[in-house]
C-alpha cells in the first residue's frame, strides 16, 4: 500500500468513528459501542504485555478494579474529580503491576498465567472483605447533573462516553506505534521470541517485561476509571470479575495478538455477538448467548489460530504467490 | 474434642477434599506433559461426570459408585471425540490458541449444561455409602472417605498405566519428545487421542464420586478448576505424583483456612501458598 493511501484510510476510519454515534440513535446500540471502544482499549492495553511481549496475564482485571475503585473512592470520599481520580488510579495500578510482576516474571508460559489467575482471585476476595471501600455492598457514585466533561457523567447524550473512550483509544495506539518503533519495541519483541536470546544479547529482560507491564496496567486502570463513571455502581464482582480478565485476552487473541489493530477488530465482533445474543436469547438464564460466545471462540480457535488479521494476512499471502508466477 | 483433634480432624477434612482436586488435577498434569498443552475445561468434565452419574442414578437407580465405570468409558469417549475434533487442530498451534479454545470448551460446557439441566443444585438422594465412622476420635464420613479411597486407586492405576504398560512408555516417550516418538514407530495422534481421553476419564470418574457428596449444578467446575490448576503448578505441570500432593495440600490449606480463618480468605490462601511456592520454585515443587 502507497502511503497516502494508508493516510486516506486512516482519515476515513476516524470520520466514521466519530459520525458512527450520531447515525445509531437507539441506547443500546450506543451502549454497545461504548462497550466496543472500551474493550478495543483494554485489549490493546493487554497487547502490549500479552502480544508483544508475551506475557499471558488472565489477570487484567486487577488493573480494571483498581482504576475503577481508585476515582470512585476519590470522588465519594474526598470529592475529587474523576478525571485526578483516574490518573491516581494509573499510578496506583503501575505501581501494583510492579510489585505483582517482580516475583511472577521469574516464571514462564503457563505458570504466569496461572499466577494471574490467582492473583485476580486474591484481589476480588480481598476487596469483598474491605469494609473502607465498600466491602460487597460496592460504592455508588455521587450523580452530578448537568452534562460537565470536568465531572465526567453524561445524561443527555451517551455519546460523550464513547467520545472520551474514542480519545482514550486513539492515545493508546499512538502511544503503541510509537513504541512499537522505538527501542522498548524491539525489546519487547525480542523477550517474546527468545527469553534466553534477550538475555544474552544484553537485554535486562526483567526490567523489560516490568515496563511492559506498567505501561498495560496504567491504561488498563484509566479504561476501569470510565467504566465506573460510566456505570455510576460498582462492586468487586462487576470490576474484579474474572470475566473481564479473560474477555480482555479474548479480544486481542481474537483480532490477532501483537497487532495495532487487532484488539479493535477482536472487540466489535466479540463485543456485538455477546450483547446482541445476550438480548436476544439471553433470558430466563439459559446461558443460549454464552453458548454462542463460547462456540465463536473455539470456531475461531480451531480454524484460524492467529487470529482475523492473522487470515487476513494469510489471504494476502496467498494471492501474493499466487501473482508472481504470471508475472 | 480437644484442640489437637479438631486440628486432625480439619486435616482429614481436607485431605478428603484434596483426592478430589487431586484426580481432576492428574488430568490436567496428563495433558500437559503428554501434549504440552493446557486444558482449561478439565472442571467442565469434572461437572459432565457428575451429571452422567446424576442422569443414570435417575433413570435406572443406580448408586454412582456402582456406575462409576460407565461414566468412566463415556467420559474417555467424549475426551478422544474432543481431542479428534477440536483439540487436534490446535496441537501445533501457538499457546494463546490452545487456551483459547479450551476456554470457549468450558464456556460452552457450562452453558449447555445450564442449557438443558437448568441451575437448579441437584443431588443423590439414597446413596450407597452413608454415615460416619470414628478413627482414633476423628469422624470421618463415608460418602467422602470411599470417594477418596477411589481417587487414590485411580491415581495409582494411571500411575501404573504410565510406568509400566507399553502404551504408558509410548506416553512417555511422546512427552520427552514428540519427533523421536514417531520416528521410532509411536503414533502420536493416537496418543495424544488416548491421554485427551485418559484426563477426561480422570475427571469423570471424580464428578462420580464427588456426586454422592457435593451438590450437582453446571457450574460446579470452576472451583475445581481453579484449584487443580494451583495444584498441578505446586506439584509441578508434568509430573503425575507431583500433581497428586499437589491437590492434597490445596484440599488441607482449603479446610484449614476455612476453619481457622475465614470460609471467605480460603482462596487466598490456597493461591497464597501457590504464588510463594513459586516463587522460590519456579517449576513447582518436583517440576524440573
Amino acid at each position: 500500500m502507497k502511503k497516502y493511501t494508508v493516510y486516506i484510510l486512516i482519515a476515513a476510519a476516524l470520520l466514521a468513528a466519530i459520525v458512527l454515534p450520531r447515525l445509531l440513535p437507539k441506547p443500546f446500540e450506543k451502549h454497545v459501542l461504548i462497550l466496543i471502544m472500551l474493550y478495543s482499549i483494554l485489549g490493546s492495553a493487554w497487547n502490549i504485555l500479552g502480544g508483544y511481549t508475551g506475557q499471558v496475564s488472565l489477570g487484567h482485571a486487577v488493573f480494571f478494579g483498581i482504576g475503577a475503585y481508585t476515582s470512585s473512592i476519590m470522588l465519594i470520599k474526598w470529592g475529587i474529580v474523576p478525571w485526578v481520580g483516574m490518573l491516581v488510579g494509573g499510578v496506583i495500578a503501575t505501581i501494583v503491576s510492579i510489585i505483582i510482576g517482580l516475583p511472577t516474571f521469574k516464571l514462564r508460559g503457563f505458570y504466569f498465567a496461572i499466577a494471574t489467575i490467582a492473583l485476580g482471585e486474591m484481589t476480588r476476595t480481598l476487596f469483598l472483605n474491605w469494609e473502607w471501600i465498600g466491602g460487597a455492598v460496592g460504592l455508588e457514585l455521587p450523580i452530578k447533573r448537568g452534562d460537565k466533561l470536568i465531572n465526567l457523567q453524561f445524561y443527555l447524550s451517551k455519546n460523550n462516553y464513547y467520545y472520551v473512550l474514542l480519545g482514550i483509544f486513539l492515545l493508546t495506539i499512538l502511544a503503541i506505534y510509537v513504541i512499537q518503533k522505538s527501542k522498548l519495541g524491539y525489546y519487547f519483541r525480542a523477550v517474546k521470541d527468545s527469553h534466553e536470546a534477550a538475555l544474552a544479547s544484553g537485554i535486562d529482560t526483567a526490567r523489560t517485561k516490568l515496563v511492559a507491564m506498567g505501561i498495560s496496567a496504567f491504561i488498563t486502570a484509566i479504561a476501569g476509571s470510565v467504566y465506573a463513571q460510566y456505570l455510576l455502581y460498582i462492586d468487586p464482582y462487576v470490576v474484579f470479575s474474572s470475566a473481564i480478565s479473560t474477555r480482555i485476552c479474548l479480544v486481542a487473541i481474537l483480532g490477532g495478538e501483537g497487532r495495532l489493530f487487532g484488539p479493535i477488530i477482536g472487540s466489535s465482533i466479540l463485543v456485538i455477538l455477546s450483547e446482541y445474543s445476550r438480548a436476544w436469547l439471553g433470558g430466563g438464564g439459559k446461558g443460549v448467548d454464552l453458548i454462542i460466545y463460547g462456540t465463536l471462540i473455539v470456531l475461531v480457535a480451531a480454524f484460524q489460530p492467529r487470529g482475523i488479521l492473522g487470515m487476513v494476512e494469510m489471504v494476502k499471502a496467498k494471492r501474493q504467490k499466487a501473482v508472481v508466477p504470471n508475472a | 474434642m480437644n484442640p489437637f483433634q479438631v486440628l486432625i480432624q480439619t486435616i482429614v477434612n481436607g485431605l478428603l477434599l484434596g483426592s478430589i482436586i487431586a484426580l481432576v488435577a492428574i488430568g490436567i498434569a496428563i495433558i500437559r506433559g503428554v501434549m504440552d498443552m493446557v486444558n482449561f475445561a478439565q472442571g467442565e468434565f469434572l461437572m459432565l461426570g457428575m451429571y452422567a452419574s446424576y442422569w443414570i442414578n435417575v433413570k435406572w437407580n443406580l448408586d454412582p459408585l456402582v456406575s462409576a465405570p460407565i461414566t468412566i468409558a463415556l467420559m474417555f469417549i467424549l475426551g478422544v471425540i474432543v481431542y479428534k475434533v477440536l483439540i487436534a487442530r490446535v496441537i501445533e498451534a501457538p499457546m494463546l490458541a490452545q487456551m483459547l479454545l479450551t476456554f470457549g470448551l468450558s464456556i460452552v460446557l457450562v452453558n449447555v449444561g445450564l442449557f438443558l439441566w437448568g441451575s437448579q443444585f441437584k443431588t443423590i438422594p439414597n446413596v450407597l455409602v452413608k454415615g460416619t465412622i470414628s478413627i482414633g476420635g476423628v469422624m470421618v464420613s463415608l460418602n467422602a472417605l470411599v470417594p477418596a479411597l477411589v481417587s487414590l486407586l485411580m491415581a495409582g492405576a494411571v500411575y501404573w498405566f504410565l510406568m509400566k504398560t507399553r502404551m504408558g512408555r509410548a506416553f512417555q516417550a511422546t512427552s520427552m519428545n514428540k519427533k523421536a516418538a514417531a520416528l521410532v514407530g509411536i503414533d502420536t495422534q493416537t496418543v495424544y487421542a488416548l491421554a485427551f481421553g485418559l484426563a477426561a476419564a480422570c475427571a469423570g470418574l471424580a464428578g462420580s464420586v464427588l456426586s454422592i457428596s457435593y451438590y450437582i449444578f453446571p457450574g460446579v467446575g470452576s472451583v475445581f478448576n481453579l484449584y487443580a490448576f494451583v495444584a498441578v503448578c505446586l506439584g509441578g505441570f508434568g509430573s503425575i505424583p507431583g500433581a497428586f500432593i499437589g491437590g492434597l495440600m490445596i484440599g488441607v490449606s482449603d479446610s484449614l483456612a476455612g476453619f481457622y480463618i475465614s470460609a471467605a480468605f480460603k482462596y487466598v490462601v490456597a493461591f497464597g501458598i501457590y504464588l510463594v511456592t513459586v516463587i522460590f520454585k519456579p517449576k513447582g515443587l518436583f517440576g524440573w
